[in-house]
């Protein structure tokens, strides 16, 4: 029986100048990979209104790429995607359930609130 | 039921109960739990965000037109300013990175070098905050408007710059007849608040009656945020409707009837839950930011001292790394909730 407990790894492991070599290569282009993004939003953001017909693509794109955004920070800068799979669901998964139903139940919510106060409900 | 060790593991990098959760050290793993818990908070700010935009839809401000200056250049540049912060926000937590793999070769030159960039990053973002603030609190040329009817409005438009006060009547400071051309702006501001202004005559600080030598604007145009007898939310008035109807509150000589910049009580961008979550959202999120800086340059007096090198690992530089890109990787969701969508 494979025990997951067991070390495999040392505080001291220390890595070669060839293999930090490729990682630095790594880092430079996630580092532009992020730039871009932000930059493509920015151009996306000022260039179209939120009054557009497209904004609602728009919108949802934004929200898509900043997910992106995110996934690389955390599994490339923050190293999440090198650590144990048990350590990246348990850190990863409350937040795909639990933030995701907060969000659902919270806008449904607000929109039924705000109904009520332009309806002069209350 | 006993595992089977095949290499000899040094006392440093067990845990105290001789396993290791997750195959990480225990630092590492405790700071993972921190962030854990402080994203939920933030999560649980955006959340509340949310929902207050979503009851107000209409009245709420939109990003690119409340954020469009840049220090130095004025109006017109939506979201560029916030974009360059959150680009410095990227790169310091890049130097942050090579910082980190510098000190898996035991590199300490390379962590010393990377780190510094980190702290300077990390100043330059606290200060493109503080500006932010500054310009957020102060406010527009314009600010916001009350009409007769009672509907509130935002103003847009290109502001006829203030030439110079004449002073027709005399007060304890100023005689009839000087011309005061400085700090307008500002003692105009104050003196619409206070409703101080009527028909193109304002009452200065010392009493002193003068009349307002102003440019015309140009393309006014008025967007209700908050409904009154005749105009309802998200309508729009231009021309010389605008014109006047704005004038009408300016020149009224009533108090309030135009606020500028931002308080926790009232704001010229929208509604009063607006100014309050950008205060205590971007503040919250500076406050990390600011923590990140002092606990980095801990670290690195640190490294300086050779503490970590002797220790024979910079895993120090990982946990606090870690800190560093969460800071980050929050600032994205705030970038994108607050500013652009």
């Amino acid at each position: 029986m494979e025990r997951d407990d067991i070390i495999e790894y040392s505080l001291d492991v220390h890595h070669s100048e060839e293999y930090g070599k490729a990682l630095r290569k790594k880092i430079w282009k996630v580092t532009a990979l992020l730039t871009a993004i932000t930059a493509l939003e920015v151009i996306l953001g000022s260039q179209i209104k939120q009054s557009s017909d497209y904004w609602q693509i728009i919108k949802w794109s934004f929200i898509g790429l900043t997910i992106i955004k995110a996934a690389y920070i955390v599994l490339i800068f923050m190293h999440l995607g090198d650590e144990k799979k048990s350590l990246k669901y348990m850190i990863l998964v409350p937040y795909f359930i639990f933030i995701l139903y907060l969000i659902y139940i919270i806008i449904v919510e607000a929109l039924a609130v705000s109904d009520a106060w332009t309806q002069n409900l209350v | 039921m006993a595992g089977h060790t095949s290499k000899e593991i040094d006392s440093n990098t067990l845990w105290g109960g001789k396993i290791s959760p997750f195959s990480t050290s225990y630092g590492k793993l405790m700071m993972w739990f921190f962030l854990v818990s402080d994203a939920l908070t933030f999560s649980g700010l955006l959340v509340a965000y949310g929902f207050t935009r979503h009851a107000c839809l209409d009245a709420w401000p939109i990003g690119e037109e409340t954020f469009n200056s840049m220090p130095f250049l004025g109006h017109g540049y939506p979201l560029l300013y916030v974009a360059l912060m959150t680009f410095i926000l990227i790169v310091s937590s890049v130097t942050m990175v090579l910082a980190v793999e510098a000190g898996h070769r035991m590199d300490r030159k390379g962590v010393t070098k990377w780190l510094i960039a980190t702290i300077i990053g990390g100043f330059f973002f606290v200060g493109s905050q503080a500006w932010e603030w500054s310009h957020f609190i102060h406010g527009s040329e314009f600010g916001k408007v009350e009409l007769t009817d009672g509907s509130q409005a935002i103003v847009k438009g290109h502001f006829g710059e203030i030439e110079n006060f004449k002073v027709i009547e005399a007060g304890e400071h100023h005689k009839k007849g000087d011309v005061i051309t400085e700090d307008l702006l500002h003692e105009f501001h104050h003196a619409v608040v206070a409703g101080n202004v009527e028909n193109g005559i304002i009452t200065l600080h010392d009493g002193s009656k003068a009349k307002v030598n102003k440019k015309t604007d140009h393309d006014l145009t008025l967007v209700i945020k908050k409904d009154g007898g005749k105009h309802k939310v998200g309508d729009r008035i231009e021309g010389k409707v605008a014109c006047d109807a704005y004038y009408e509150a300016i020149n009224s000589g009533t108090p309030n009837r135009v606020i500028y910049g931002a308080d926790l009580e009232q704001n010229e961008y929208g509604p009063q839950q607006y100014g309050q979550f950008f205060f205590f959202i971007t503040g919250f999120h500076g406050f990390h930011v600011f923590s990140g800086v002092i606990i980095n340059i801990i670290i690195l007096m640190g490294v300086i001292s050779g503490t970590y090198h002797k220790r024979g690992h910079y895993e120090m530089i990982e946990k606090t790394g870690l800190y560093w890109h969460f800071v980050d990787l929050v600032w994205v969701f705030v970038f994108t909730f607050f500013y652009l969508v």
